[in-house]
């Protein structure tokens, strides 16, 4: 391809425009590139002089910091076994069966999980959670998420399920199958993908949510590691740098494994539609 | 909506492979879930909005009715405008979102999504990671990477400030709004870019070709053959960023709400009223006014996405 001067000096200006616009975004993350590797972290720009895995080890070491890793871990798992098995049971429903009006359900559930957002319902799903005796507990937080992301993750599996052909459960109930029968064990294998893609999203959520754990859990062994970081920035005296560079990293560690699992997988615009 | 889906299959028209009764068992999980997590809160935040029920004392148990009284005090106009209360917490996050998402994640979004059509890849995969890694990281962690990036003795910011000469700024504590304005456009680009980056490659590249052998300038292009092609994206994008933006918690991550209140959003503000007052009536009749504007943008976004479908 031939390029005439002034539109080889075009391509250089937008490539030094997007370059400079990947700084300005790269700014802020650059710290935690350096700091959680410095022994002597601050909340200054450093180059570790050694590197060193030690702020790793005080994680490793504060009782605090794992419980709440691991709390984060009940939490994920909980709420993502719940998800998808609630959401894949749906959908399927909505797709195969004949119940009436089961069109406009989607398009009700999906207008309602729009509207009934963290920030308006705070109060009553604390009201709820605490009739219901479930304050401060993991159940709380796995079963307020699985209903918030329920709506989002059937509509996802639905237009799944709607792509594949119904001949599959056909033909194995023509061969003697009872639709129980035909779903899990001809449809199931065929839907994974699209409960891969729920589960991966309904676990980043989880995973990274702060506001609904931050009001329903009172007590120190059940916060998440999300609560658990703000309380080590946001409360009084000076943070300890070293120890929460290297807890936010590992912290942020599987959603940097999952999305990459996921762009390579299906390609990274899947993440692009469907972030709550 | 059934109606499409049997012309679309008129094959299997009349036949369902789930009986209405297996039917019926397979959506019970999914819905009890969201009529106890999704649609009781709907329900319930009305109801409470309409008592002076606290978190503590006698009313916690006692709630009584008094009819639409939370609402006349969050509308109160003798004091409405004033910091701490309702009135400036919807201008301030008014503000927000035109500032943070229409003018600055669309746009910023617009622009990466068009310059990285053009851009070699190398370029190209680097930008896009930092601007998704923005978007990914949990905000927890983005919340303390910007308080670490805007400390005023050693953050970077200042540090790369005074190194060119600039004078550094505490500011957090001096634009906290433009802070919360800049650091939503950093964290919410990303879905703009990529949703445009994707209108963007739907557009067959013929078109782009005949302009260039027309001389046409990349401004140009821009202009006159992708904008109006990408209109419909624009559209969403606008809606969903909006909806997004209104009902975002994560700048309590970086200023708690404050300096004096001088960056609570609505939902900061909720919050705050809620948990920090112990104000369950009022907070719940905040909730139902949060809820009233997203039920507006919602109609409007389900329905270009009706008619979409239909079209």
């Amino acid at each position: 391809m031939k390029l005439t001067v002034p539109a080889f000096l075009g391509r250089m200006a937008f490539s030094a425009l997007a370059a400079l616009i990947g700084v300005v975004f790269a700014l802020p993350l650059i710290w935690f590139l350096f700091a959680p590797f410095n022994a002597r972290a601050e909340l200054g720009l450093a180059i570790p002089n050694p590197w060193t895995l030690s702020n790793f080890f005080t994680v490793f070491e504060n009782k605090f910091a794992m419980q709440a890793l691991w709390n984060s871990l009940i939490q994920s798992v909980g709420g993502v076994i719940l998800v998808g098995a609630a959401a894949t049971l749906a959908a399927y429903a909505l797709s195969r069966s004949s119940i009436p009006g089961k069109g406009a359900v989607t398009y009700v559930l999906l207008l309602f999980s729009s509207v009934v957002s963290g920030s308006a319902a705070m109060v009553p799903i604390f009201l709820i959670v605490s009739a219901a005796g479930l304050m401060d507990t993991h159940l709380a937080v796995i079963l307020v998420f699985a209903g918030g992301l329920l709506p989002t993750a059937m509509f996802i599996l639905r237009d799944f399920i709607d792509s594949i052909p119904k001949s599959y459960e056909e033909s194995a109930m023509v061969a003697g199958a009872s639709p129980v029968q035909a779903f899990f064990d001809v449809a199931l294998p065929v839907i994974r993908p699209g409960i891969v893609v729920v589960v991966v999203w309904a676990f980043v959520n989880i995973w990274g949510s702060f506001l609904i754990p931050f009001i329903l859990l009172r007590s120190d062994t059940n916060m998440p590691a999300s609560v658990a970081i703000y309380s080590f920035y946001s409360e009084a005296g000076t943070p300890t740098v070293t120890l929460l560079a290297a807890y936010a990293l590992i912290y942020s560690l599987p959603v940097i494994v999952l999305y990459l699992f996921v762009s390579w997988k299906f390609g990274f615009r899947f993440f692009g539609g469907i972030k709550a | 909506m059934t109606t499409e889906s049997t012309t679309e299959k008129p094959k299997t028209k009349g036949f369902a492979l789930l009986s209405p009764r297996a039917g019926a068992a397979f959506l019970t999980p999914a819905g009890l879930l969201v009529a106890v997590f999704v649609i009781a809160p709907f329900f319930w935040v009305i109801f409470v909005s309409f008592t002076n029920r606290t978190l503590l004392g006698r009313t916690a148990l006692n709630p009584e009715f008094i009819g639409f009284g939370n609402y006349l005090t969050l509308f109160d106009f003798d004091n409405f405008f004033q910091r701490g209360q309702f009135g400036f917490s919807l201008i301030l996050t008014v503000q927000f979102v035109l500032f943070s998402a229409l003018l600055g994640q669309a746009l910023l979004g617009l622009l990466l999504a068009w310059l990285i059509q053009t851009v070699p890849p190398t370029v190209k995969r680097i930008t896009e990671t930092f601007v998704i890694a923005a978007w990914i990281l949990p905000e927890v962690v983005i919340g303390f990477a910007w308080f670490a990036f805007l400390d005023r003795d050693q953050g970077t910011l200042n540090m790369l400030l005074t190194s060119v000469g600039l004078p550094p700024g505490d500011f957090l504590l001096e634009h906290p709004f433009w802070v919360i304005v800049f650091f939503n456009t950093w964290r919410g680009a990303a879905f703009s870019m990529m949703l445009f980056n994707s209108a963007f490659s739907s557009i067959p590249p013929s078109y782009f070709q005949a302009a260039d052998v027309a001389g046409a300038s990349s401004w140009q292009k821009f202009k006159d053959i992708a904008l109006p092609l990408i209109r419909g994206h624009i559209v969403t994008d606008l809606i969903l960023i909006t909806m997004w933006t209104f009902n975002t918690f994560t700048p309590f991550l970086l200023t708690n709400g404050g300096p004096s209140y001088r960056t609570e959003l609505i939902s900061i503000y909720n919050y705050r009223v809620a948990f920090r007052d112990f104000e369950f009536g009022k907070g719940a009749a905040v909730g139902v006014i949060i809820m009233l504007i997203n039920l507006a943008f919602a109609l409007v976004y389900l329905s270009l996405g009706r008619k979409k479908r239909k079209a």
